[in-house]
């Protein structure tokens, strides 16, 4: 193997090429100059200048999460890690892989105080699945392949390298990729076949099954999402998936009960409630899924797959944890169904599925149409409707919008869907859905927002006009921070301390200020028109769609209750009472 | 809810800047308890420290603080060697006394029934060494503090299985 001496800055370009990266997400500074000046000695790197370092990795995370590969990020010392922060925290809660660069003072100043120095190591240790402070150009080639293994392999997840100044000038020896091999890290990613017998034979016996799938087998990549529809339907059990899920199953199939959850279908959360055996896979029974802990699902058996062991029994006790990477468990299971000639218990099944279809006869999404103003639901559904057949992914900001986009929006495929639901970051879905286009110039890639997260990463608009990207953001604007004014009207007797938003912006003439197209819509008979004038512009839109300012989402499963305590609409909420105390306390 | 327990787990973890952050971040972050905490580097060749960490929680929260240590890039190995059949524990001590007359008598003379060392004396001070177990330790300070206590330092307990088997 030929060994190569280079500076540290060309080190870092030829082991991003060597790991075949084609797009990094930055902003530069003093102490990443070396790396910005490599980067414009050569041309295999395209490099995306975004408009805050937050949206450098937002963007980083929209790239990863639409293609399966790893997100690039490159940002200054000081105040250009510290912005990346949220970003990174968002990414380790999503599982979402990224490597982010960061400058750094030279080593010599480490300590000093010197200017625009943080203690990047320090702060993102806990945000990070790993991070790295390179004090040696030696070390550099070694540590950005072990960073992208990292990144990339078992539970995936954000890895920081820092990398001081003087050791960018500094001329060290490049080892390739094929050099590396991690000292202790290797995650478990084959099940354990006495436990895959174990989760058969439950599978086989099952009477009241439900299918409980999340993001970690999007994660696991295209082979393990058709492995997950192939055992949903020979089986014929029921699905249900997780916000950060959906697409794993195709939404039109019969067996998909919607999403699971605070805002997830009835059928679904009263399948969960019901079950006689859960299986879950790559999902972490979140407290967002499984509502009051000792409610939840109190009947059932659970099988749990996951390639993170500190996700099994964190929450919830199973009986069954499975450590693998989800498409070899899923592998492992069909084959052992198979051996046994499986047939499922139809007369228990039709049973099942008799009360299910019962559950799902409430139509829990349902809500009043009116000709007077636009329901954000129903602008969400032409949306659906009226880009059905194209190849769309779509982003979104958080509260109340990105909800009603989780219900009204049909994945039919993974990797199309870009939702920030660990961290629920406000102002992540502009900046992702730059990523995603970048990945994807000949998509569609839509933004569904709400009028306060927007303005959070409203700058990115800069970027999208920068690189001509057709990204297209749908405003559903209800003058409020909507979910907040939810919470505040359940359980704050009304009062709706701040949520206000004031002091809009016209949206219209913020698009063209950027140099995008702007559209309003204000009545129901506009949606229509306005959708389809922001498909056919070959440009960067902003639609403002101004809905009930009034609307919440429903269903809703408030906090501290259980599944079967589900609020299906306005009318529930007076019938079920307040709030339990302990619900009060939880977010 | 289940009964807190209490648990010795020992890490074998590679010997790099920031490991011991690592370790203690993943605690304090998650609101697990550290009782005690000891870490040094106990292969050379190979780079590794030791940590042995003694913990308490109910049997969900200890089995968590394990698959979160092992989560963690750089550890090589976790064993909770109160999970995991007999093991010894020992804790080093240096108690500090200081006194005159018949309490500095007595001080010696428990001194030497729980066989502690003197390794340093003036005519008013001793300081004694103290090797055991936790609660060994935790007797004879308490006996001091009459005779003339001043100060203690210890070092955590430090923890390894019996018989043949490797870490
Ligand atoms: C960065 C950040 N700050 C605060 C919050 C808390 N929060 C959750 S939803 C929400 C309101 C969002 O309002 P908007 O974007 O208008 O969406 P809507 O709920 O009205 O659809 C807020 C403030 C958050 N999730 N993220
Ligand atoms: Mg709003």
């Amino acid at each position: 193997m030929a060994t190569e001496q280079m500076a540290g800055a060309e080190m870092i370009i030829k082991a991003l090429g060597d790991q075949g990266v084609d797009v990094v997400f930055g902003y530069p500074g003093g102490a990443v100059l070396p790396i910005y000046d490599a980067l414009f000695k050569q041309n295999h790197l395209r490099h995306i200048l975004v408009r805050h370092e937050q949206g450098a990795v937002h963007a980083a995370e929209g790239y990863a999460r639409s293609t399966g590969k790893v997100g690039v990020v490159l940002v200054t010392s000081g105040p250009g890690a510290t912005n990346a922060v949220t970003g990174l925290t968002d990414a380790l809660m999503d599982s979402v892989p990224l490597v982010c660069l960061t400058g750094q003072v030279p080593t010599h100043l480490i300590g000093n105080d010197a200017f625009q120095e943080a203690d990047t190591t320090g702060i993102t240790r806990p945000c990070t699945k790993h991070n790295y402070l390179v004090k040696d150009v030696n070390d550099l080639a070694r540590i950005l392949h072990e960073a992208f293994h990292v990144a990339r392999t078992g539970r995936p997840g954000p890895v920081v390298v820092d990398l001081p100044k003087d050791v960018l000038f500094a001329l060290g020896t490049y080892r390739g990729p094929e050099t590396v091999q991690h000292k202790t890290y290797r995650p478990q990613v084959t099940p354990d076949a006495a436990r895959i017998d174990e989760a058969v034979a439950l599978i086989a016996a099952a009477k009241r099954p439900v299918f409980y799938g999340g993001g970690g087998i999007i994660n696991s990549g295209p082979r393990a999402c058709a492995l997950f529809a192939e055992l949903v339907r020979i089986t014929g059990y029921p699905c249900t998936l997780t916000l950060m899920g959906l697409g794993a199953l195709p939404a039109s199939e019969r067996q998909f009960l919607g999403m699971v959850g605070m805002h997830g279908t009835y059928e679904a959360n009263l399948a969960m409630h019901g079950c006689d055996l859960m299986i879950a896979v790559g999902s972490r029974f979140d407290d967002r899924v499984t509502g009051r802990l000792n409610a939840f699902s109190p009947h059932s058996k659970k099988i749990h797959i996951d390639i993170d062991p500190s996700s099994i029994n964190k929450n919830v006790r199973v009986d069954v944890p499975l450590v693998s990477d989800a498409g070899n468990a899923l592998e492992a299971i069909l084959a052992g169904l198979k051996a046994r000639r499986f047939k499922p218990n139809q007369e228990a099944l039709a049973a099942w599925w008799k009360e299910i279809e019962g559950w799902r006869a409430r139509d829990c999404l349902a809500y009043v149409g009116t000709d007077k103003v636009i329901k954000p639901q129903y602008a969400i559904e032409r949306l659906y409707q009226l880009t059905r057949g194209r190849d769309i992914y779509v982003t979104t900001e958080v509260g109340q919008h990105q909800m009603w986009a989780a219900q009204f929006f049909k994945f039919e495929q993974p990797c199309h869907w870009m939702t920030s639901g660990g961290l629920g970051t406000m102002g992540y879905g502009l900046p992702a859905a730059v990523g995603v286009q970048i990945a994807h110039p000949d998509a569609l890639v839509v933004d569904i927002a709400g009028e306060a997260s927007i303005l959070m990463n409203i700058q990115e608009m800069s970027t999208a006009c920068q690189y001509r990207l057709p990204v297209k953001i749908f405003i559903l604007n209800n003058q409020y921070m909507g979910m907040v004014r939810q919470w505040q009207e359940l359980m704050h007797g009304g009062r709706y301390s701040e949520s206000y938003s004031a002091a809009l912006p016209d949206f219209v003439k913020l698009a063209e200020a950027f140099g995008a197209v702007g559209l309003r819509a204000t009545r129901p008979e506009d949606v229509d028109r306005v959708i389809k004038e922001m498909l056919a512009v070959d440009k960067a839109v902003i639609v403002d769609v101004a809905v009930d300012e009034h609307e919440n989402c429903f269903p809703m499963i408030p906090s501290g209750a259980a599944h079967n305590e589900m609020l299906l609409g306005p009318e529930d909420k007076k019938a079920a009472g307040p709030v339990s105390e302990e619900g009060m306390v939880l977010v | 809810m289940s009964a807190i327990e209490k648990h010795t787990i020992a890490v074998l973890v590679d010997n790099e800047p920031g490991i011991l952050a690592r370790v203690v971040g993943l605690f304090s972050g998650r609101g697990y308890n550290i009782e005690s905490l000891t870490v040094t580097e106990t292969d050379r060749a190979n780079s590794l420290s030791r940590i042995t960490v003694v913990t308490s929680g109910t049997p969900m929260i200890v089995e968590q603080i394990k698959a979160q240590l092992s989560r963690l890039v750089p550890v090589h190995a976790v064993r909770d060697l109160s999970a995991e059949g007999p093991h010894v524990e020992r804790e080093l001590a240096l108690i500090k006394v200081a006194g005159t007359g018949e309490k500095r008598i007595e001080s010696l003379r428990l001194a030497d029934i729980f066989r502690a060392r003197v390794i340093d004396s003036t005519i008013e001070s001793f300081v004694f060494e103290m090797t055991g177990s936790t609660e060994k330790l935790n007797a004879f300070i308490n006996l001091m503090v009459p005779l003339g206590l001043v100060d203690v330092s210890r070092t955590g307990v430090v923890a390894i299985s019996r018989g043949a088997a490797r870490f």
